[in-house]
């Protein structure tokens, strides 16, 4: 099954081969490990609050792969548009 | 499970849709699934909205959500839904067009409670917070460093908004009719710990304050705001953070049980008509649903959470795909994140009659807060202290007792405190600088 219609409208919403991103922040609990896998990506500030780029470029594949799979509660969710989905 | 022949419409094209379109997708239908959404975007995350969007770290159209299951749909996006025929199973477009259905779900999310005089609210320089043009503008506004910066209404999008701006090193007022900042979802108690947060920041606190009126410079843009008393606040810039109305007007006509706090739901998640009749093809989920939750009986609640939207929206998704799942009984969980701080809660603090701080210590800064009605445990709040809340969780989904037992070895009982809430009958709806309650 594909995905078919783009989305219509005046500004194009993903760039195409980019990847998306979500942590969900009820399940984080903050133990950093995205932040080694992938520094440039994920960063804690404070004791808590982690910040993430949303929207990496396909380059970061495998660094966010990484991260999403060292997560110790699995809160990171990617959709990477050229890999199979899960 | 319905068959391949059936067609699917989700209404709202947000978080609630996309996972509850993904979540039928999971449980086997097949069939044609259409996803309508008033906006010209795919789903985007809101939460970066008030904190790394305005603070220019995060792109406003970068916080696009990841789809996690193909989704085969048919996307109509920017044609708002203005009708349901329920008779006829027919969605109406703006513009005419139909859409047949067999099932719906229903996710128009909330908007942002604009300010009550209309032309007050278009002044240039007045802003409210819900979507992704909406923080475009914002963050436009505040990149052209204004002289000062007034955000109305104390609520979670208000203290977010007002954390960024000094993130940004700019001067902001934040106006606030209860006693403390956040003192309608927190309570006085545990607002006054969030209200020093922000003051040691900078930001100016002005509570049992409101704002009566927004005074433009003669050229159409904001100059101050005219506070009850008469005394002023110079703004060039104001956000408008008075909470959230759901948006359920479309559904006029239709039969079902609405006004602007939510459309009413029975405990499977099925919509409800004007005779508190289900009407089992239609779900809804997120923020715009009203349903009555297990753990907080007598009333119904809308929620205004992130992982509600995703919950209740898979648990939608089964539910139409005809997977009879068990009653939607999650436990209410959000974050927030202001001045650096992880502000978490699970529960709902309502109706609270007492809190303890059972870990850690407010004057440190980490610390979680237990609630309890009536001798159980409703809700827990952590401040940089997520791990512990689980537990808690857990605890109030059973009931148990409050307080609870001491977290340290050596310490006492627990000492109980009065939360703090305000009277509500003090801020009504109709309350211009009532507090913004993004809901418990
Ligand atoms: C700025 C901001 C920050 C937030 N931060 C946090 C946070 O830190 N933590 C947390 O837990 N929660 C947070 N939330 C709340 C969370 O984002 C919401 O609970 C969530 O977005 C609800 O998802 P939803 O799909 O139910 O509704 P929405 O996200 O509101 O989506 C509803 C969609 O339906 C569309 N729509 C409306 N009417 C129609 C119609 N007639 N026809 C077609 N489409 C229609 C809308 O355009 C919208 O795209 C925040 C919300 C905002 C606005």
């Amino acid at each position: 099954m594909s995905d078919n219609t783009a989305p219509p409208g005046p500004s194009p919403t993903y760039a195409a081969a980019g990847l998306r991103v979500t942590v969900d922040l009820n399940l984080c609990q903050a133990y950093a490990q995205c932040c080694y896998a992938a520094p440039d990506h994920f960063v804690l500030k404070g004791h808590e609050a982690l910040h993430y780029d949303p929207a990496p470029s396909a380059d970061a594949r495998a660094d966010i792969e990484r991260a999403r799979i060292a997560c110790p509660v699995q809160a990171i969710r990617v959709e990477d548009p050229e890999a199979p989905r899960r | 499970m319905i068959g391949s022949e059936s067609r699917v419409v989700v209404v709202g094209a947000s978080l609630a849709g996309l996972r509850g379109a993904e979540s039928l997708r999971r449980s086997g239908f097949a069939g044609s699934l259409t996803i309508v959404g008033a906006e010209p975007y795919r789903p985007y995350d809101r939460p970066p909205l008030s904190k790394a969007v305005l603070t220019g770290a995060v792109a406003p159209d970068a916080t696009g959500l990841p789809n996690l299951v193909a989704l085969d749909a048919d996307w109509r996006l920017g044609a708002p839904a203005v009708g349901l025929d329920r008779t006829k199973r027919l969605v109406t477009l703006e513009g005419g067009e139909t859409i047949a259905y067999d099932r719906l779900l229903i996710a128009t999310g909330a908007s942002a409670r604009p300010w009550p005089d209309a032309a007050e609210g278009r002044l240039a320089g007045v802003h409210t917070l819900r979507g992704r043009d909406d923080a475009e503008a914002l963050r436009r506004d505040l990149a052209a460093r204004p002289a000062q910066v007034l955000v109305i209404g104390g609520g979670f999008i208000g203290c977010e908004v007002a954390a960024a701006c000094r993130d940004l090193d700019l001067p902001v007022t934040l106006v606030e009719t209860g006693p403390t900042l956040l003192a309608s979802v927190l309570g006085a108690h545990l607002g006054a710990v969030v209200q020093t947060l922000h003051e040691t920041r900078g930001v100016t606190v002005l509570c049992n304050a409101k704002v009566e009126a927004l005074e433009d410079d003669g050229t159409g843009r904001v100059q101050r705001a005219r506070l009850a008393g008469g005394s002023a606040v110079p703004a060039d810039l104001v956000v408008v953070a008075l909470g959230a109305v759901r948006n359920t007007s479309w559904l006029a006509g239709s039969g079902l049980a609405f006004d602007e706090g939510g459309l009413d739901c029975d405990a499977q998640g099925y919509v409800l008509d004007e005779n508190e009749r289900p009407d089992t093809q239609i779900a809804a989920a997120g923020d715009v649903a009203r349903f009555p939750h297990p753990l907080y009986p007598g009333h119904r609640i809308a929620l205004e959470h992130w992982g509600h939207a995703v919950a209740q929206g898979e648990h939608a998704g089964r539910l139409l795909a005809g997977c009879e799942p068990a009653r939607y009984a999650e436990v209410p969980a959000f974050w927030s994140s202001q001045g650096g701080i992880t502000i978490k809660s699970v529960g709902l603090t309502k109706g609270a009659d007492g809190v303890v701080i059972a870990q850690g210590d407010p004057r440190h800064g980490r610390f979680v807060a237990v609630y309890g009605q009536e001798g159980r445990c409703i809700a827990a709040l952590s401040f940089d202290s997520a791990r512990w809340l689980p537990a808690y969780a857990e605890k109030i989904a059973a009931g148990a007792p409050f307080p609870p037992e001491a977290g340290g070895v050596d310490a006492g009982p627990l000492r109980v405190f009065a939360p703090g809430f305000p009277d509500p009958s003090g801020s009504g709806p109709d309350d211009p600088a009532r507090s913004g309650k993004d809901e418990p």
